[in-house]
């Protein structure tokens, strides 16, 4: 059977430091510009600049995100072949504090068939509300909107919406896709509670994944004018042996008429979706 | 299904007067037009944003009795009686849908209810269920109030025309329609003359209405201008910075975030609910939309509509939200309403509508199963 290299398997810790040191660490010396609250100003249009929506773990390149097993190695999987170098997934030292994420050995088979079967089940390919953390890291910008009132975030990829209680409100009434999100400051960190995620959204398109007794807690810094210093830990028993953690800077976009556009990728995965029970279908 | 509604407004042929009339309460009063509308009430000390300008923010309930358009025969405003009769009417009304149906109730008839609808609410329920019905009494959260605008009680959000009707079509709108309906493609809401599904509707799911695809919410929920949508989900977040001011919908989830004093995108940028600037003339945001997308087609219009819109904090619970339209590949005329945005407690819960859709993909596939049966059955 075939095996997709999982890539840099044993990654050092001080490469690890390097990856995610690019900014300051939170609290030092810099003071950001404050809201009428005195809170730290965190309004603005933000990025991520990395590969952690291709895999949150250290990886080598790959030549797809599907792939099938060739004479001398792994080959890109027919249905994605013609995309060719842009279908391939590019390199990363990760985003995982530790390198690895700590699935339970039951867990990692359910991994392992997400990744054979991605093109199935990847619910970005159907651009299904992307869930929590992954919005943040998806290669599309989001827009935070924040005064002393209220705190709400937008993401361009399918127009996916956060509003943040800055009350908890009491337990959810029902699970959702982005899950319910309760804000609080400590010092000059917005920390998220986010809970009553339902268990149909993953981490990345490597398949890594959770089930709805996920729990993450985001934790965002301003460290210099454009960038926010970003860490997430993720909790699951169901599928993780201890909580684990994620980090990575946020970039503030530079343009500047820099605006969130229309990204409603619905529209776009209608063939893939719908193309089938079309009167006259497309020919192949 | 639902986007049938919005053939509604020229297919209904009663007035609230006749409602009243059959209710057997007294005739109505008309009250004279206002001819400029106030805003703030008088010794309101608005609340202000760090910035000055008037805090906006909350979470808003559009659901309202008041149609977007006159219904024939109605005067522009009613009493406060009046208005008491027909509320209490139509509660007394959505109570007994919520009563539980006999056991031993009989099979309803053959091709389903066909009866003449009694009220407004009653005929978009039937417009959108059709007549073997369509969501019941649970899955409604309709208005249970007739829209105030400086003490007058409205019976439609136009206020201009005076008739408080949407102006009829132009030649070229006119035309475009007739070859839309020929050749449908989202273009449902354009079936003005509320006849059944054109030829070919259920061909490709492009064909299928924005909502059924949860591209945008239904009867121009998300706007501009926002409308109530006469069902359910009417509910509406502000939340508001000096740079950007968001106006969340909360069906499909759609944010409209508003640029603060800045340029319109190129035009060759569309977007689904336009590209809105806006800018404050004194207490009042304006908003300014242009860039809509030659899908989008609120009410016919096309990728010229221009949309201004204004909205006004009158008191602590509600805000005054009046709008102008414009297409001159539509209507020969702008055209003008205005109702107000009640504050709500309730907070907005997740629309994940493309997520759960199998709907869509099961009305193709009817209709393919449809036609594989009708072959079949000529074959033999």
């Amino acid at each position: 059977m075939k095996k997709i290299p999982r890539g840099l398997k044993n990654i050092s810790a001080a490469a690890l430091i390097l990856v995610v040191g690019v900014a300051p660490l939170a609290g030092q010396e810099y003071r950001a510009p404050r809201g009428a609250d005195g809170k730290p100003d965190l309004n603005g249009i933000w990025q991520a600049l990395n590969e952690a929506n291709y895999d949150l773990e250290a990886h080598v390149a790959r030549p797809a995100m599907a792939l099938r097993t060739g004479p001398y190695g792994p080959v890109p999987a027919a249905a994605i072949l013609a995309l060719g170098a842009v279908g391939a997934v590019p390199p990363s030292l990760g985003v995982v504090e530790g390198g690895e994420i700590p699935y339970k050995p039951e867990a990692v088979a359910r991994r392992k068939q997400n990744q054979q079967d991605w093109l199935n089940l990847d619910p970005e390919i159907k651009c299904y509300l992307p869930g929590v953390p992954r919005a943040t890291y998806m290669p599309y910008p989001f827009q935070i909107l924040q005064n002393a009132s209220a705190l709400t975030f937008v993401y361009e990829y399918a127009g996916a919406v956060r509003n943040i209680f800055l009350e908890n409100p009491g337990p959810a009434p029902a699970d959702s896709w982005m899950g319910q999100s309760v804000g609080r400051w400590e010092g000059d960190t917005l920390v998220i509670d986010v809970t009553d995620l339902n268990d149909q959204t993953w981490f990345d398109r490597a398949g890594n994944f959770h089930t709805d007794k996920l729990h993450v807690v985001e934790r965002y810094t301003r460290t210099s004018p454009d960038v926010i210093s970003y860490e997430a830990t993720i909790e699951d028993p169901n599928v993780f042996t201890r909580p684990w953690k994620i980090s990575m800077p946020l970039y503030r976009r530079q343009e500047k008429n820099a605006q969130l556009l229309d990204f409603k990728c619905v529209e776009f995965v209608e063939e893939l979706l719908y193309g089938r029970y079309r009167k006259h279908p497309l020919n192949e | 299904m639902i986007e049938e509604v919005r053939d509604m407004p020229n297919r209904i042929i009663f007035a609230t007067s006749a409602i009243g009339m059959a209710l057997g309460l007294s005739s109505l009063t008309a009250l004279p037009v206002a001819s400029q509308v106030t805003n703030t009430a008088a010794g309101y000390d608005l609340p202000r944003m760090p910035d000055g300008h008037p805090d906006l923010q909350g979470i808003y309930d559009l659901a309202t009795m008041t149609p977007l358009e006159r219904l024939p025969g109605d005067p522009p405003f009613l009493t406060k009686e009046r208005a008491v009769a027909l509320q209490s009417a139509e509660a007394a009304r959505r109570a007994k849908d919520n009563e539980p149906s006999p056991a031993n109730r009989p099979a309803p008839p053959v091709g389903g209810d066909t009866s003449p609808p009694k009220s407004f609410f009653e005929a978009l329920e039937k417009a959108g269920g059709g007549a073997v019905g369509g969501y019941n009494r649970f899955w409604l959260n309709q208005g249970s109030a007739y829209t105030e605008v400086v003490g007058q009680i409205r019976t439609s959000i136009v206020v201009d025309p005076p008739d408080g009707r949407v102006p009829p079509y132009n030649e070229a709108a006119r035309k475009r329609i007739a070859a839309a309906r020929a050749t449908p493609a989202s273009t449902a809401h354009e079936r003005q003359d509320g006849t059944a599904q054109p030829p070919g509707a259920l061909d490709n799911v492009e064909q299928r209405p924005l909502s059924e695809r949860c591209l945008l919410g239904f009867g121009s929920t998300s706007g501009p201008p926002a409308l109530p949508d006469y069902f359910y989900n009417d509910l509406h977040q502000i939340v508001q910075t000096p740079n950007a001011i968001m106006i969340l919908t909360e069906m499909v989830h759609d944010a409209r975030i508003v640029r603060m004093d800045a340029q319109h995108l190129p035009k060759s940028i569309r977007r689904w609910m336009g590209d809105s600037v806006g800018h404050w003339e004194g207490d009042t945001l304006v908003i300014d939309t242009t860039n809509f997308t030659d899908k989008t087609r609120f009410r016919g219009s096309t990728e010229n509509l221009h949309v201004t819109e204004r909205l006004t904090r009158v008191d602590d619970k509600t805000l005054l939200y009046r709008f102008s339209v414009e297409d001159p590949d539509a209507w020969d005329r702008p055209w003008t309403g205005e109702y107000t945005w009640p504050a709500t407690s309730k907070p907005i819960y997740e629309y994940a509508c493309h997520e759960g859709n199998y709907a869509l993909a099961s009305v193709l596939r009817g209709a393919r199963r449809q036609e594989a049966e009708e072959a079949a059955a000529q074959a033999r």
